[in-house]
């Protein structure tokens, strides 16, 4: 049972990383910039850097603050 | 698209692991014993070529629109880590990660270890050792390999400059026999930072039904545009410490 929580903390770490907010939000931003693209006709290319450099952002801000 | 940047970037992300796993090779050469060293380092290296044999190709069959997708978000999640960790380093908020005190902890713990012998092998810690670094470093490199190499419908360029990297920092580490701390280190995994997620946000959104403005010229501005917005980070999280007092620097030194 170790072993195998083990390999799921390793692939988690390796790739979630320290903060799995980013990867929720960049999930989150491909979902929206796909259902804008299929459902609403709405070419969204700019949608996803905006997600990552808002996402990169917040994680750094939330990195840096002071523990409350 | 063009091959070199596809050869350039996965070059300078594999010469950054390469670094890694070659203080750790060092380490238990130096202090416990070579051909143990060897053996560990030669399975590593088998067990990352097979998963690149079988992974490699059987990804190439899968249809290019959901492969961008699922591998654009992979690879933007992985890119904006490095990103993460680079601006804290550049900013003093964690540790520069340093090979030198990297080299003594592997050292030091290797000196304090008992000698077994085991399975064939003279030297089971320096084989585990030798075995886990190259592993764990190589895994990073493999990612970066099948992600870039699959999207680009080019694993052979991908696999060339990965090859390129691994051969000049063995080569270096060779003439110099010590861990390669003169080398920019923690800049060269910033430009990864960038690349990774400049390239993971451009297929990613590709796979979910953009179409960029001007194709892949697009990565041109895009990449100049990460890297801008990264250095608006560094500069504000600066400016932000000036202006309420240096935090003491965290002890942590992250591996990757």
């Amino acid at each position: 049972m170790n072993r195998i929580k083990a390999f799921g903390a390793f692939w988690y770490d390796f790739v979630i990383g320290d903060d799995w907010h980013v990867a929720a939000l960049i999930v989150a931003g491909l979902g929206l910039t796909a259902i804008l693209t299929h459902v609403a006709g709405v070419n969204a290319w700019w949608l996803l850097p905006l997600v990552a450099f808002a996402a990169l952002g917040w994680s750094l801000l939330r990195a840096t603050s002071p523990r409350k | 698209m063009n091959a070199l940047p596809l050869i350039l970037t996965v070059f300078v992300a594999c010469a950054v692991e390469a670094i890694e796993a070659l203080t750790i090779v060092l380490a238990a050469g130096i202090t416990r014993e070579w051909k143990s060293t060897f053996q560990g380092m030669a399975v590593a290296l088998v067990v990352l070529a097979a998963i690149t044999a079988v992974v490699g190709p059987a990804i190439a069959y899968l249809p290019l629109t959901p492969l961008r997708l699922v591998i654009g978000a992979l690879l933007a999640i992985f890119g904006l880590q490095w990103l993460r960790k680079a601006v804290l380093r550049a900013t003093g908020y964690k540790a520069l990660h340093d090979e030198a005190s990297a080299y003594l902890r592997e050292v030091t713990a290797a000196e304090t270890a008992a000698r077994e012998s085991k399975r064939g092998v003279s030297d089971w810690y320096a084989f585990t050792l030798a075995f886990k670094g190259v592993l764990l470093e190589g895994l990073e490199v493999v990612f970066i390999v099948i992600t870039f190499g699959a999207n680009q419908k080019n694993i052979g360029a991908a696999v060339i400059g990965a090859a390129a990297a691994i051969v000049v920092v063995t080569i270096t580490g060779i003439v110099v026999r010590a861990p390669l701390t003169k080398v920019p280190e923690n800049w060269m995994k910033f430009a990864v930072g960038i690349m990774l997620t400049s390239f993971g946000t451009f297929w990613g959104a590709e796979g979910a039904g953009v179409a960029w403005p001007g194709n892949d010229a697009a990565l041109l501005v895009l990449v100049p545009v990460v890297a801008l917005v990264s250095a608006g980070y560094v500069f504000w999280l600066r400016s932000r410490k000036a202006a309420v007092g240096a935090p003491a620097r965290q002890a942590e030194v992250v591996s990757s």
